[in-house]
């Protein structure tokens, strides 16, 4: 008896130790790549920045204050780092926008999709990852070449006789809010289609027999049942636009700098590693606040229903 | 066990090939955009069988962030003469001597012993200019030889300017605006210089280096930019002017300079003496339209170079061309805070 438990019991831990052992290099990549490189920018937002680029190993809190505070470069006075705080509260602003235009855009499009026979579905969702298949620099690209302003639509309404002369659609917010829409929109369509796909559609039929408007089953049934795939989409796109670097650096020319552009700049032209590395950590924290706030709207939802 | 034999067999003939090309040399040349001629490059390579690959960087500061942190990968670099003594004191360039070097006869007397590189120990003349406008006089009929096209842009070219992101150049250009010397360390013409830029940034559009398709194509209207890259810009829309600011100018040269963690110095050391040679010289200028400091290249350059409006300074503006130079610290450091702030500067 003890015998068979004793067998059961090792094979019990073999388990274990072959689970932990097949993880092991999952662990080791997550430590030598996120964590390691995550620490040395934790450490260099508190060192001094070299005359060329690089640190030198002398501690100073001057990257942190620099990221809020500007000190002046004649009289030494400090006031707010007005550029900062508004590149912050802008990329912010624009991510929002983004999220909220591509849930917009978004959500018929999955609910179209989740409604299609089940054969076809897959052609639907296929035709959502063809964008996938380019590269988004290539991508970014084609966009600038349609609004430029020799692009395709000024041609065009010129042509029709529409604009007397170019519109400046080019490094504009709406050039970058254009480019982010574009590229994060599969990002918004795959987890809603995901819930949207296990809806169980006879209650929408039950709120119909009901009188409901379908406006009030959208709001009163769809939405709540899909609000898991909602904040899942959302966090998806918030936060590589967050960071994106790419697109305002393209659709923006370089002057309408977003966050991701401001932390190049301090690692590239600007050889200030150290405030580069305080913005980097300052973008990671505000990514945090944002994921718990989601987090716990989350859980409110799936009380309600689950 | 037929299907393991063709794969190692695959993967020999691969190590085979890797190694061919790698006998054959390779060289990697780190150079601004849009500024090296593809024909000269394919001579160099057909002439010492050496592949050649070629990477952008947008400014000086760039170029020295990259290679700075070591194992760049790159061989050759083309940094602006205000920058060489740096490369040199930060330890990146490698001592080749081209003064030394069978082909340095042709380089013009005026270059032969410059002051960023005394006795051409490191380096050897790729191009040389000026630091002006551009402007399309479709756009703008005004005066175009002033900093005011940038600093105090006219109605016409408001939203519609570009500013090269050569940020020794901007601070320059907005000192000499302001009445100042360049590299001045007075304290009223830095103040200004920074309320110049502050007021300026609005009417900006960009902060781009590739003008010469942006101006073409009509996205900029205007730019700050250097000559040769104008006179690309004139040839294909003859509306396209450069402007000689009458408040001053830099005349500047980029040289070429092997690194010093180079991994092919021997193919490296071959093209800084090929670059010598008045007739590869004269092919790069008729591409990248700058003078290049090789006598006799001139000869092997198109005839629309001899008298272009970009490259025969007017007497009236010959005199208030000022040489590029490494500034002393106090300068320099004005231009590394104000610079990237320049840049994250947003329009009101």
């Amino acid at each position: 008896m003890s015998g068979a438990s004793d067998v059961i019991e090792a094979e019990a831990r073999r388990d274990v130790r072959n689970r932990w052992l097949l993880s092991m290099p999952a662990l080791l990549i997550i430590l030598l790549a996120a964590a390691g490189p995550l620490l040395i920018v934790l450490v260099y937002s508190f060192l001094t920045p070299g005359p060329y680029g690089d640190v030198q190993w002398q501690p100073t809190l001057s990257a942190w204050v620099n990221v809020f505070l500007e000190r002046d470069i004649f009289d030494e006075t400090l006031s707010l780092a007005d550029a900062h705080v508004s590149i912050f509260m802008r990329s912010v602003w624009l991510s929002l926008v983004t999220t909220v235009l591509t849930l917009l855009v978004g959500f018929p499009t999955a609910y179209f999709i989740a409604t299609r026979p089940d054969n076809s579905r897959e052609l639907w969702l296929f035709l959502i990852t063809i964008p996938f298949w380019t590269n988004l620099l290539i991508r970014t690209f084609a966009i600038l070449q349609i609004i430029r302003n020799e692009g395709l639509i000024n041609n065009l309404m010129i042509d029709l006789g529409i604009f007397a002369r170019p519109v400046q659609m080019l490094f504009t917010d709406g050039a970058i809010l254009t480019g982010m829409v574009y590229v994060y929109l599969p990002l918004m369509v795959l987890p809603l289609y995901a819930s949207m796909e296990k809806l169980d559609f006879r209650l929408v039929e039950a709120g119909y027999d009901l009188y409901a408007t379908p406006f009030r089953v959208l709001r009163r049934i769809i939405i709540p049942l899909v609000k898991p795939g909602i904040i899942a989409g959302s966090i998806l796109v918030f936060i590589p636009a967050l960071g994106a670097y790419v697109t305002p650096s393209i659709l923006g020319g370089g002057k309408n700098l977003m966050l991701g552009n401001l932390i190049e700049l301090q690692f590239g032209q600007g050889r200030n590693w150290p405030l580069g590395a305080a913005l980097s950590i300052t973008l990671m924290l505000i990514v945090m606040v944002a994921l718990l706030f989601y987090v716990r709207n989350a859980k409110g939802s799936g009380a309600r229903h689950g | 066990m037929k299907r393991i034999t063709t794969t190692l067999a695959f993967a020999a003939a691969l190590l085979a090939s890797t190694g061919l090309a790698h006998a054959e040399g390779v060289l990697n040349i780190y150079n601004w955009g849009n500024y090296t001629s593809p024909d000269m490059i394919k001579k160099f390579e057909d002439q010492y069988k050496v592949k050649v690959t070629i990477t952008d960087y947008d400014s000086n500061d760039t170029a020295l962030a990259k290679v700075r942190q070591g194992g760049s990968g790159f061989d050759m670099v083309v940094p602006s003469q205000n920058y060489i003594p740096i490369w040199i004191s930060e330890g990146l360039l490698l001592e080749t001597n081209p003064g030394g070097m069978e082909n340095f006869k042709n380089v013009a007397e005026e270059w032969k012993n410059p002051e960023f590189d005394p006795g051409r120990k490191y380096t050897v003349p790729w191009a040389m200019g000026i630091v002006g406008t551009v402007v399309n006089t479709d756009v703008y009929k005004g005066d175009i030889n002033t900093w005011g096209i940038i600093f105090d842009t006219p109605d016409e070219l408001k939203g519609k300017v570009n500013v090269v992101p050569e940020m020794t150049d901007v601070i320059d250009a907005a000192v000499l605006y302001n009445g100042g010397t360049k590299c001045t360390g007075d304290l009223t013409i830095l103040k200004k210089v920074r309320d110049t830029l502050v007021k300026a940034k609005p009417n900006w559009v960009a902060m781009e280096y590739g003008t010469i398709e942006k101006m073409g194509s009509g996205d900029f209207s205007a730019s700050s930019d250097w000559n040769g890259s104008a006179f690309r810009q004139r040839l294909a829309n003859p509306k396209i002017k450069f402007g000689y600011p009458k408040e001053g100018y830099v005349n500047w040269s980029d040289n070429l300079g092997v690194l010093k963690d180079a991994a092919n110095v021997e193919n490296a050391k071959l093209f800084q003496n090929f670059m010598m040679d008045p007739e590869n010289a004269g092919m790069n200028s008729a591409f990248h339209r700058y003078a290049n400091g090789i006598a006799g290249s001139d000869a092997f350059m198109p005839a629309d170079m001899k008298d272009a409006p970009e490259i025969k300074i007017p007497a009236e503006f010959a005199s208030v061309g000022v040489p590029s130079q490494t500034c002393p610290r106090k300068s320099r450091s004005f231009t590394r805070r104000s610079g990237p702030s320049c840049r994250s500067k947003l329009p009101a």
